[in-house]
């Protein structure tokens, strides 16, 4: 496993889609000269990872992304609900399983991994990745 | 950054690469394993998307009009065995490349001229840099859970001649061990007689789940043609959320985590503490799918309690333990300790660089590549080759693969 560190090398921009096209909640997956990178959507904010995943190298940027599941408990310590969490939304490698946070890429459960992540800009409605 | 310099992206439709395991090939050439001799000791077929062409070896009438009668949907559970428990956590695992809405979890390959299961199966093993598979059913795996012997019996048969006859002979780099229905010690009999000795086929297997207890003298004429042969027999094992102790757990995470140790370590206890080993010293026993975190605690425990009551296992000239270091178990599902010295610690316990065998498991949703074991830092460069190659090669008697590039290319 290594960590998601920053790319060194100079970096191409790609023109990807039009903003609209990636899904809130979701994303899309692109090729940009040899690199796959998903970019995603969550609360109107863009974010794009390598389609690397830390566990194995797979597909991470295939996977589902999904609220984090989490059991809401009454003061007794009983279960009122379980619920997938929308405001915290998860990579979740299709692979394994392994999940990431959308928002910053990082490992969900060893924060001090994350995956690697390029810079994303709109202009004039378009999406721009640097890679 | 000046607009001139920019390029178009090209848009994958659906978020999906053109082959699920396309980042496994570019991770085995990052590494080199192309020129390493890899085998996959644990690798799996969905041998019920050939049903008819299986049931067409059924031998009795009966059980085949069953299986051609029904449909699919009725089969599985109630013909076959079901096996409680969603592998997908929910459709965020895609098992062999399937997502929402896919009809099979198994695509088939094109593979012309060649036996699809065999097509998907080499395309898989390209992309992992594997040279040679052997391969296990998926269902028929909770076999043993079937209180029909007869559908057992036949059903078993059926599969391993399909397996022999139309998928591993399509191509040398396939193996297979035939499964035993170890409840019928002649139909054993008939099953090594048959199948021992044919192209692909190195040893037997016998299903972890399953409810004989084999060292009763009943069976023992199995171990001896084995033994006899010196072939290798392997016990796969499987799940069971219905077994009752696994019925209190709230989740397939805990019946899945204990589930396959739990009936490997049953299997690995009785073979040892019957004196099996001691029995038929040409046996090559293996232990499949159960990981390895088990073994040092069964390796411990069986010792302590050994020396407080040997008298109930005469047969032993050992410690357990050392028995237990001669045998064999497969990788997959690697477990890797949060500090790299604690599974160093672990392989070393188990006599690791000598017993552990490479599986992938795939196209299962916990599968291994290789680099599972490549990338272990407190691993040796010898010790990860004899995991992923070495061991297998000499263990099962295999020629030397050709390395390099895979012939095709997925
Ligand atoms: S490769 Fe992503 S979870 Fe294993």
């Amino acid at each position: 496993m290594s960590d998601g560190a920053a790319p060194g090398s100079a970096l191409q921009r790609y023109r990807v889609c039009p903003v609209d096209d990636v899904p809130e909640g979701g994303g899309v997956l692109v090729d940009l000269g040899g690199r796959e990178v998903g970019v995603f959507k969550h609360q109107g904010e863009l974010h794009a990872y390598d389609n690397r995943c830390l566990h194995q190298g797979g597909p991470v940027c295939s996977g589902e992304v999904l609220g984090v599941t989490r059991l809401e408990l009454d003061a007794g310590g009983e279960v009122v609900r379980e619920y997938l969490d929308d405001s915290d939304r998860r990579l979740i490698c299709p692979w394994h399983g392994w999940e990431y946070d959308l928002v910053t890429g990082e490992l969900a459960h060893d924060r001090r991994f994350r995956l690697r992540r390029f810079e994303v800009t709109v202009e004039d409605g378009i999406v721009y990745v640097d890679a | 950054m000046s607009t001139d310099t920019v390029r178009d992206a090209r848009l994958l439709p659906d978020r999906r690469q053109p082959y699920y395991l396309d980042n496994a090939e570019r991770e085995m050439r990052r590494r080199g394993l192309y020129d390493i001799p890899i085998v996959d000791c644990d690798s799996h077929c969905y041998e019920t998307v050939c049903l008819p062409e299986i049931v067409a070896y059924i031998e009795n009438p009966n059980v085949r009009r069953s299986f051609e009668f029904n449909s699919p949907l009725i089969i599985e559970p109630g013909l076959i065995s079901g096996n409680m428990g969603d592998r997908t956590v929910g459709g965020r695992l895609h098992a062999g490349g399937a997502v929402s809405g896919d009809e099979e979890v198994y695509p088939l390959g094109e593979g012309g001229e060649m036996h699809p299961v065999a097509a998907t199966t080499l395309r898989s093993m390209d992309a992992m840099a594997i040279d040679y598979s052997i391969l296990f059913p998926t269902p028929m795996l909770n076999l043993g859970l079937n209180p029909d012997l007869k559908v057992r019996e036949e059903l078993t048969w059926a599969f391993n001649r399909w397996l022999v006859e139309d998928v591993v002979s399509a191509d040398p780099r396939l193996l297979a061990m035939p499964l035993l229905p170890i409840h019928e010690p002649e139909q054993c009999l008939r099953t090594i007689r048959a199948f021992a000795g044919r192209p692909g086929v190195v040893g037997f297997m016998i299903t972890c789940l399953q409810y004989e207890p084999l060292h009763r003298n009943r069976y023992m004429r199995v171990f001896a043609e084995l033994n006899e042969r010196g072939l290798p027999v392997a016990f796969h094992s499987a799940p069971n959320w219905r077994e009752r102790p696994f019925t209190v757990l709230d989740s397939f995470l805990g019946v899945h985590a204990l589930g396959f140790p739990f009936y490997a370590m049953i299997q690995l206890t009785n073979v040892v503490l019957t004196g099996m080993p001691e029995r038929f010293p040409n046996i090559r026993w293996i232990f499949m799918e159960a990981g390895q975190a088990w073994v040092p605690f069964l390796i411990a425990r069986l010792d302590n309690e050994y020396k407080q009551r040997s008298s109930e296992a005469p047969l032993l000239k050992r410690l357990p333990s050392e028995y237990i270091r001669d045998m064999y178990f497969t990788t997959q599902p690697f477990e890797s300790h949060e500090r790299a010295e604690d599974t160093r610690a672990m392989f070393d316990m188990m006599n690791g660089g000598r017993s552990l065998l490479y599986a992938s498991d795939y196209p299962h949703q916990d599968f291994d590549t290789p680099a599972s074991i490549w990338d272990q830092p407190r691993f040796t460069e010898e010790e990860r080759k004899a995991v992923l190659g070495g061991n297998a090669l000499e263990l099962f008697g295999l020629p030397m693969p050709k390395l390099g590039e895979p012939a095709v290319s997925s």
